[in-house]
Formats: structure tokens, C-alpha cells, sequence
């Protein structure tokens, strides 16, 4: 997927005045929290949970190697195969040569953010194949050739109106003249239009929440069911996972699902969790010939050993851009390549580079609220934090960010200096908003009173008043 | 190869070769214990309250169920279910050897044909190999005698399950899995496909407002077989 990160600032410009979206973001935002509030208050352990599925992806990402190469030697007795694949040029050759051998005309996808990563529906589209997002949010972006804006949430950016004109747009072989009354009637539609394409499909493919390494099983975690017939209607399944998926047993799964649909959607346990493990055994009498796991690295390997390893505990629950305030304001698409909010702001630069995705961990109010959040407790805004430190030493900070930052680094050094500054400054601004208490507007500040006034200060400095009253209590 | 380059460097990011050995048997002791991890109070109640909070959230996740005293009281309960639903009388049923042995004649209106599920089907019967009390999930492992479709391609799914494969929590299925199955092709115990089924299927895609019935079933029915004393209360 071609980033359009770089232009963030750009893109918020666009997302701020977009009516539609900022309506979407409006409805949907207490939903969100308040479903995972409920479902956390429900279960008196989720924060006892958290740490234990901080301490099981610790404990993985230590013995990776280890881990990933058991899964391997357990998926191949199931007769399946893994395709060890470096970047994503090898991880879309390799699907590409799995559908090409099988002579697949349509693919069916389940959704998978590792395949908006690789790219794979447009490959495959460019070698004539053609490729049927199925999950219904992801469904109707391939309609209108747009890139989720969240990443369990897909189309919730999308109103009602947006949904009918799609479809009216696309099934052209249905009566024109039909209504969409409720929500349902989008989803009848859908689901009918869909299930020609289940049935039809040569390949499905599916991502994985997680890769069991003791049985060399797949999991998915689906609440449609589109998933689970992607992987068992066609005569191949081919999975995309990436190498930080794996976990050692299914007691280990067990203590990660605990955490993951809370975090998510607010429920207990998602509708379909699914053990996928080979293919077809003697006596079935449905499911795929073919297994296929394409596992992929595309940059991961590069985070281990650095501050930003503790990003690839990521179990893609969506509980961080939930809690935004930054995401709610600007939505998904702003942050301009596959993964949104906090956690893209950490994963996004480790993996297109901080020279393309710079602008990502600047944009955070450092509120805290991801990591307070995170099932698997990383701290987002400290990652955020080194991003930062990167852009600075890279010197890929604008320059009067620079200028700026050196010149309150020059007081911050220098206390008695830093206290006069301070002095002058709330003494002028003082005197200058004594009447009307707060300002509409102020030199070099435009950025923060376009959007609020600055209320004035009474004339004295923290320092100053902190000191007057420590005197006045002693004596 | 790309195998030998992704393990090298995650071992160059660890700051170590291959892992040495005794790690290594440390590691596949672990697996071998698959120890459990800390299992919330809730699933962890006496029998009877096990299979009350099983029914209670298949209900809250949007299912429907009907208890039954023993497997011969089933086509009733099925008959009743699906008139009452306005649901055709034909379905596709599991060949498992417990739905074989009912006497399905008694309900004469009931047309059942076994196998796997086809796209036509409106109403798909399967048998439930255990359930998790914790959040009302069953577990429905694939095999010739419950094929993977049933789950998935009917309007309506109807689970046949016994009280006494109620366990408390997910784990507690897991050890009865490990327990009671072999795969002959792989040497374990995982058969191709194994679905935990909480509700039925829905989507929230649209305006972030819950539908139910998306790709698989819209309803979720589950008759419960009351053959543990145990769980009555």
C-alpha cells in the first residue's frame, strides 16, 4: 500500500472539514470505550490478564526463533506449508504462485491487515485474478477503492447514505427501484452477494490472530463467519500471518483471547474463533486440500533488540485508537498507511522508515490513554517518545522546530535565566490581557488559539507564587 | 533463503546464536506442561451453576435454548423449535453416531439428510462435542461426523449438546480435547478445523450498530441433553 503519510498535516486538513466523516467519528467514539468499559468491569481479572499477556508475548519474542521454527516442523505433519518470506515483494510472489499453480480465477479474503500491508489485492488483480474482500466492511471499501480506516473496524467511517450509493453503484443486476429502509437490508444485500462469491472461489485467503506453535495451528477471530467460509469452502486456504503471531501452546491462546475481544468490540469471546491445523483428513467431508502459511517479516525483525520491541506484544485489538483523542478528531485515513492511531504511530515508522511517517508519533497529546488501554501493556506514548528522538537526531525536524527546541533547551539549562524569561513573559502578558483575561489570538501561536483562546495569566510565575507562599506558611 | 534470514536476524536482534540446548528442552518442557494461566473465578463454580451461566450467556450473545431430559425428547424439541420459528421442516443433520441413534420417526414432518452442509440449506444440525460456561461457547471440532459447514452455511444453526460436556473454562475443554483425541495423519491430537461458536454471526460494519446474521447463521439454537445428575439444579 503506497503510504501517504508524509502528507499527515495535509490529510487532517482534509479529514477536519469532511462533514461525513467527523459525523461517523461523532457516533461512533462513546461506543467504542463504553462497550470495553462494560466487559472489563465484568471480569474482575483483566487486570491481572494484562500482565500475564504481557509476560506470554515477552516470553515469545525472547525465544522467537525458537517458537517459529517448532511451529514450522508441526505445520508441515499436517501437510500444510510455510513460506518464510523476508519482505513483502517475496510474501506477494509467494501468494501469486500458489493461486497461478491452482489456476484460481477469484480469491475470497477474510480480513487481514497483513494483506492491506502486502498489497496482495492489487497483485493479484494485475495478473488477472481477481480478489473478494469479504468481510462486509472490507467488502464495500474494495467497492469504493478505499484503504480501512481502522483495523477491526474497517468502514465505520462510512454512514448509511454512503453504503446504499455503493451498492446501487455495484449490483447493477438488482431492480434499481429497491429500498434500503434499515441496516439489515444493506446487510441482506451483502450477504446474498457475497455467498455466490464463497461458493465460486478457487483460494481463500485469511490472516491469523495467532499461530499455535505445539500443534502448527492457525487461529482466526471472526464475529461474521466470513472467515471461516473463506477457509473451508475453497480447495485451498492460504494464510498471511506475521512472525510475531506465534504463541507457544493453546493455554497461552486461552489467556491472549481472554483479553483480545474485551479489548476490541466489549465482548466475552468474538463469535468464531477457529483452530485451523493442515488440510483435509481422511474422512472429511468438507474443507481445503491445500494449507498455505505466508509468514512475513516485512521489517518486524528490524524492531527486535531496540526500544521498539516491545510494539511486536501488538495483538491488534484496536482498544488504543479507540480511546483517542487525536484518532477521533482526525480519523483513520489521516495517518495514511495500514495501521491508524497510537499503535500505528510506533508501527508505522519502524516499518516504511521515520523519514516517510515522521509526522505520526508528533501527533499525540502524550494523554496516556493507549498504554492505560493496551491488553498487552506497551507504552505507546514512550515508543512514541523515541520515535521522536530519532526524527531529532536524523535531523528530520523542521528547522524552526529546531531553532525552538534549542532555545528552551538553552533556558531549561539555565535557571536563573529560564525564571527571568518566564517573568517577563507572564508579567507582559498579564498586563496586556488584564482587561479581557484571556486572547483570541498571538504571535507564533496561531496553531493553538485557532482553535480555543489563551486564558491570561495574572502577572506572577508558578516559581514566583510557589516561593511568595512557602515564605507566607513559615512565617 | 528467507527462512535462514529471518531466524538470523531475530538472533542477531536477540544477541545469540540458535538457542543452546538446555533452553531449547526447557522450552519444549513448557509446551509439553502447556501450563494454564490465571482462570477467572467466574467458570470456576459448581456444576449446576457451570451449565446455568452456559445457558445464560448463549442467551446474552443473542442464541436460544431449550433443556431437554434425555436424547430421545430431541426431535420434539427440534419439531417444536422450528415450527415455532416458522423454519422448514427439512435439514441437514451431523452423521454422528449419538444423532443416529435417536429415533427421528417419532416427529414424521422432520426430513433429515445427513452429510455435509450445501448452500441450499436453510436449518443445519450438528452435534456439540463440549461447551465453555465462561462465555457460552461451543466447541465444534470438524471431522466426517461434524463436518465444518454445518456451522456456517445454514440460516440456521441447531446444536445438540449433553450437559455433562459443560466445563467451566476454555481450558477445561482443551484437557478434555487432548484427553479423548488422536489424529492418525499428524501424530496429535488437532483435527483440520476446530470452531468455538459464541452466537451467531453478526457485524457491527454498518454505522457501528449490531446486525445479526452476516455471512453464517442468524440463529444459534442449542438443546441442551440433561444426562448429568450432577448439573441439575
Amino acid at each position: 500500500m503506497l503510504a501517504t503519510s508524509p502528507a499527515f498535516k495535509a490529510n487532517v486538513k482534509g479529514a477536519l472539514a469532511d462533514v461525513g466523516l467527523q459525523k461517523a467519528l461523532a457516533f461512533t467514539r462513546p461506543s467504542f470505550a463504553g462497550r470495553r468499559a462494560a466487559a472489563v468491569a465484568a471480569l474482575p481479572e483483566f487486570e491481572q490478564l494484562r500482565d500475564v499477556g504481557r509476560d506470554i508475548k515477552d516470553h515469545v519474542l525472547g525465544n522467537l526463533d525458537f517458537y517459529l521454527e517448532t511451529w514450522a516442523a508441526n505445520v508441515a505433519k499436517t501437510g500444510g506449508t510455510v513460506h518464510w518470506c523476508s519482505t513483502a515483494d517475496d510474501a506477494r510472489a509467494a501468494v501469486l504462485a500458489i493461486c497461478q499453480r491452482v489456476g484460481a480465477k477469484t480469491v475470497t479474503k477474510g480480513k487481514s491487515m497483513i494483506s492491506e500491508e502486502l498489497g496482495i489485492n492489487e497483485h493479484l488483480e494485475k495478473f488477472g485474478i481477481e480478489p473478494v474482500e469479504t468481510d462486509l466492511g472490507e467488502y464495500i471499501l474494495q467497492l469504493r477503492k478505499e484503504p480501512p480506516s481502522h483495523i477491526i473496524a474497517p468502514a465505520f467511517h462510512l454512514n448509511r447514505e454512503d453504503w446504499e450509493e455503493s451498492f446501487r453503484a455495484s449490483h447493477t443486476d438488482l431492480p434499481e427501484d429497491r429500498v434500503f429502509g434499515e441496516r439489515r437490508d444493506i446487510l441482506t444485500e451483502a450477504r446474498k452477494k457475497l455467498r455466490e462469491k464463497f461458493l465460486a472461489a478457487d483460494v481463500g485467503i485469511t490472516g491469523a490472530n495467532f499461530l499455535i506453535a505445539e500443534t502448527g495451528s492457525s487461529v482466526i477471530v471472526t464475529n461474521e463467519g466470513n472467515g471461516d467460509l473463506t477457509q473451508t469452502l475453497p480447495r485451498v486456504h492460504i494464510v498471511l500471518a506475521s512472525i510475531e503471531k506465534v504463541v507457544p501452546t493453546l493455554e497461552d491462546a486461552c489467556a491472549l483471547l481472554r483479553l483480545l475481544a474485551r479489548s476490541a468490540t466489549g465482548q466475552d469471546m468474538s463469535v468464531y474463533t477457529t483452530f485451523s491445523t493442515g488440510v483435509v483428513r481422511p474422512g472429511d467431508l468438507d474443507g481445503p486440500e491445500e494449507y498455505h502459511v505466508v509468514l512475513v517479516d516485512n521489517g518486524r525483525t528490524g524492531m527486535i533488540g531496540t526500544e521498539f520491541q516491545e510494539m511486536l506484544r501488538c495483538i491488534r485489538c484496536a482498544a488504543c485508537m479507540n480511546h483517542c483523542p487525536v484518532y477521533f478528531t482526525v480519523g483513520g485515513h489521516s495517518y495514511g498507511w495500514v495501521y491508524p492511531g497510537p499503535m500505528g504511530s510506533v508501527l508505522t515508522p519502524s516499518l516504511i522508515g521515520v523519514d516517510k511517517a515522521g509526522h505520526l508519533p508528533n501527533a499525540s497529546t502524550f494523554c496516556g490513554k493507549c498504554e492505560s488501554v493496551c491488553p498487552v501493556k506497551i507504552p505507546l506514548p514512550k515508543l512514541m517518545r523515541h520515535w521522536r528522538e530519532r526524527e531529532f537526531e536524523r535531523h528530520l525536524t523542521p528547522q524552526t522546530m529546531r531553532t525552538n527546541l534549542a532555545l528552551w533547551a538553552w533556558f531549561a539549562r539555565r535557571p536563573a535565566a529560564y525564571r527571568l524569561a518566564t517573568r517577563v513573559a507572564a508579567w507582559t502578558l498579564g498586563l496586556l490581557g488584564r482587561k479581557r483575561g484571556r486572547f483570541h489570538s498571538l504571535p507564533f501561536a496561531g496553531g493553538w488559539t485557532d482553535g480555543r483562546d489563551l486564558p491570561a495569566p495574572e502577572g506572577e510565575t508558578f516559581f514566583a507564587r510557589y516561593a511568595r507562599q512557602q515564605r507566607e506558611t513559615q512565617s | 533463503m528467507s527462512r535462514e534470514a529471518i531466524l538470523g536476524a531475530i538472533r542477531r536482534g536477540l544477541k545469540r546464536g540458535a538457542l543452546p540446548d538446555d533452553q531449547q528442552l526447557a522450552l519444549r518442557a513448557r509446551m509439553a506442561a502447556h501450563p494454564r494461566h490465571l482462570i477467572p473465578a467466574r467458570g470456576q463454580v459448581p456444576r449446576p451453576e457451570q451449565v446455568a451461566l452456559f445457558l445464560h450467556n448463549v442467551e446474552k450473545e443473542f442464541g436460544t435454548t431449550a433443556r431437554v431430559a434425555g436424547l430421545a425428547d430431541v426431535p420434539g424439541a427440534v419439531a417444536d423449535y422450528l415450527a415455532a420459528n416458522n423454519l422448514p421442516s427439512d435439514f441437514a443433520i451431523a452423521p454422528h453416531p449419538e444423532l443416529e441413534s435417536i429415533d427421528w420417526s417419532q416427529r414424521p414432518m422432520l426430513a433429515l439428510r445427513p452429510g455435509r452442509a450445501q448452500a441450499s440449506d436453510l436449518v443445519c444440525l450438528t452435534h456439540g462435542y463440549a461447551a465453555v460456561a465462561e462465555t457460552g461457547t461451543l466447541m465444534l471440532p470438524g471431522s466426517g461426523q461434524r463436518p465444518t459447514t454445518l456451522n456456517l452455511l445454514g440460516d440456521t444453526a441447531i446444536v445438540v449438546l449433553r450437559a455433562s460436556r459443560i466445563v467451566g473454562f476454555m481450558e477445561a475443554a482443551w484437557d478434555l480435547f487432548r484427553a479423548e483425541n488422536h489424529d492418525d495423519v499428524t501424530g496429535g491430537f488437532m483435527p483440520r478445523n476446530i470452531m468455538w461458536v459464541t452466537g451467531p454471526s453478526r457485524s457491527a460494519d454498518i454505522e457501528s450498530t449490531l446486525e445479526l446474521g452476516a455471512h453464517g447463521p442468524r440463529r444459534l439454537h442449542v438443546v441442551l441433553v440433561d444426562d448429568d445428575p450432577s448439573a441439575l439444579t
